[in-house]
């Protein structure tokens, strides 16, 4: 009876946002299971909210593309069509698992494992709330980079593992993708670790927070550099999880499915759960380092509600953001994929750190949001313009089939 | 408006026209074009054909249908998904005439590719194009093998699937039987009128019967 009340009581400091909300739970349990109990209590939650969220946002990405095409989407299952999500679950699960013969068993069952787990581990260095970070480590931040980078080497298992020219192929533009998109997602990260001077993610968060007499919070996207980082980080995120417009691994009209074009069953969800779970904790990241974590937009808006809310209301607007662009662009040409990188972002984020180097050492603040301005959007104007230039096209002429 | 020259700007431009299509498919109804089949549906086109019938008058499907059973379908159909057997017993048409009947007349559904040349050979108006396209099947075998009684469907059933096309086949239909009628009534008067006028006596050659021609 003790835990449970401990739990209730646990549950209840987390979810309002009260100091050390593991206490009650762990001093109702005998000291000896204490440490394991506290990793339970921080993964558990993670384990449980994240995949359902995934499972919403599949059924809400179909809902809100299918709008976007003036279609109506998934309606059939259940009310509305919101437990499609368990109907393709059950599918999956159900579904026989094939292995091509050729392919390298235990690499190719490993590499959906291999890929779920950095992903997951991303998640645990997260400020969900004032006093929700499941670890709150001084280099969180070093930590989520360092571990989402191992994805890569999953999808290369995958794609290798495969023993299929289209899944080596998917593989290898993922990899390609995924290590120059790194390079312009960590230096977009790195002016916010400038500013702040430190890598704990709690620390960064709880640096946005309002001050009580000022109105906006001082988020850092309120900021010129702060804007533009955001910006480039989002993009950078946005290739990083392999998404439309840059889901070129998968390019089905292509390379059919990519990397894991010979994986069905469950495996194939897998895939499919890492590589949102991957979008989530990179907009996470995002909210983290430039919307200001856990915090309101305004100061007199703090502790309308608790700090979480706050963080899964911007995850959910970043979320429909992502399902946005997929609705709208078409995917790029892997020239212009890796252009667009190489010549455009990483300029523009080093550009970016400068920026955030003078809004540092500039005193006063018409100067330096002048300064800032001024370099930002005219890098941005000219690498437009010169970098990637506008090809013209004339008129296409038929030679043959007039 | 975005001028084009900034990078992106056709991006933008982009997402505010997905934005106004997401919008849009809450408010404005003609934008969302969706008929959800199984509850609604939208009335068939005029000339909407899917899988033959064979026509009959009357109550009776089976004494009224207007098969003869002529074969000419069978031979001409492309996939050759029809299968008849002549009755050995004859019976009046809509005329009144003897004709045969087919014992069996079976379609193979999954055969038939909808070509309607078994509708554009058939001289007697017997079989045509039905509407029903909900024609799936539990019984893979059987199931899709169609046999007389189930092609069998009235003539009301025809004019009210295809009216225009039903209103002309009967109007000829009508004129032939009522010219039949109206020849029989004439040969009758014709025989009635030779019966009355001719006379008893039996060798004289003037009275004989007028030669055939």
């Amino acid at each position: 009876m003790e835990p449970l009340k401990g739990l209730l009581s646990t549950l209840w400091k987390a979810l309002t946002d009260q100091p050390d909300p593991k206490a009650p739970f762990l001093e109702s349990i005998p000291e000896d299971y204490r440490s394991l109990a506290s990793a339970v209590l921080s993964v558990a939650p993670i384990l449980m909210v994240f995949p359902l969220l995934f499972a919403l946002t599949t059924v809400l990405e179909r809902k809100g593309l299918g709008r976007i095409q003036n279609r109506l989407g998934p309606n059939r299952v259940g009310p509305a069509g919101f437990l499609q999500f368990a109907a393709d679950g059950l599918k999956t699960l159900t579904k026989e698992d094939v292995v091509p013969r050729a392919a390298d068993r235990v690499v190719h069952f490993l590499a959906p494992i291999a890929l779920v787990i950095p992903v997951l581990l991303t998640f645990a260095v997260l400020p969900f709330g004032r006093n929700l970070a499941p670890i709150d480590l001084d280099a969180g931040l070093l930590f989520f980079f360092a571990v989402s980078s191992a994805t890569e080497l999953a999808v290369f298992m995958a794609g290798w593992a495969s023993r299929n020219k289209y899944s080596l192929l998917g593989a290898l533009r993922a990899v390609a993708q995924m290590v120059s998109y790194e390079i312009p997602l960590v230096l977009a990260a790195l002016s916010v670790v400038m500013i702040t001077g430190t890598l704990s993610l709690s620390a960064i968060a709880a640096a946005q927070s309002p001050t009580p007499g000022s109105f906006l919070a001082p988020w850092y996207v309120f900021t010129p550099w702060g804007l533009m980082g955001f910006l480039l980080f989002m993009i950078a995120a946005c290739a990083e999880a392999n998404r439309s417009p840059f889901d070129l691994p998968e390019g089905e009209s292509e390379i059919i499915a990519g990397y894991y074009l010979e994986y069905s069953g469950f495996k194939f969800a897998l895939f499919f759960l890492g590589e949102y779970l991957g979008l989530f904790a990179s907009s996470g990241l995002a909210i983290t380092l430039f919307l200001g974590g856990w915090n309101a937009p305004f100061a007199f808006m703090q502790g309308w509600l608790p700090s979480w809310v706050w963080f899964f209301a911007k995850l959910a607007t970043l979320i429909a953001v992502f399902i946005w662009i997929r609705g709208t662009l078409p995917r790029v040409r892997m020239d212009q994929l890796m252009g667009l990188a190489w010549k455009f972002m990483i300029p523009m984020t080093l550009l970016t750190l400068v920026a955030a180097g003078l809004w540092h050492r500039l005193p006063s603040a018409p100067l330096r949001w002048v300064a800032c301005t001024a370099l930002l959007a005219g890098a941005f104007l000219v690498l437009g313009r010169v970098l990637m230039p506008r090809t013209r096209h004339g008129r296409r002429v038929y030679r043959y089939a007039d | 408006m975005v001028p084009r020259v900034i990078l992106g700007g056709g991006i933008v431009k982009g997402m505010i026209e997905t934005a106004r299509n997401f919008v849009g498919s809450y408010t404005d109804a003609s934008r969302l074009t969706t008929v959800e089949y199984p509850e609604q549906r939208i009335p068939l086109h005029a000339n909407a054909r899917q899988f033959p019938f064979l026509v009959f008058d009357g109550t009776d499907p089976m004494a009224g249908l207007r098969c003869v059973a002529c074969q000419i379908c069978e031979k001409e159909c492309p996939p050759q998904c029809i299968y008849i057997i002549k009755d050995s017993v004859k019976k009046p048409d809509y005329l009144g005439k003897m004709q045969m009947q087919p014992k069996v007349f079976d379609i193979d559904l999954s055969v038939c590719m909808s070509c309607q040349i078994c509708v554009e050979v058939c001289p007697f108006d017997a079989i045509k194009m039905d509407t029903e396209f909900e024609l799936s099947n539990d019984d893979r075998f059987a199931g899709l093998l169609v046999n007389k009684h189930q092609l069998a469907k009235p003539n009301s059933h025809f004019a009210r699937i295809h009216p225009a096309e039903a209103a002309e086949v009967d109007g000829r239909l009508a004129a032939e039987k009522a010219k039949a009628e109206a020849k029989a009534r004439a040969d009758a008067e014709a025989k009635a009128k030779a019966a009355a006028t001719s006379p008893p006596p039996a060798g004289n050659p003037s009275s004989s019967p007028p030669p055939k021609s």
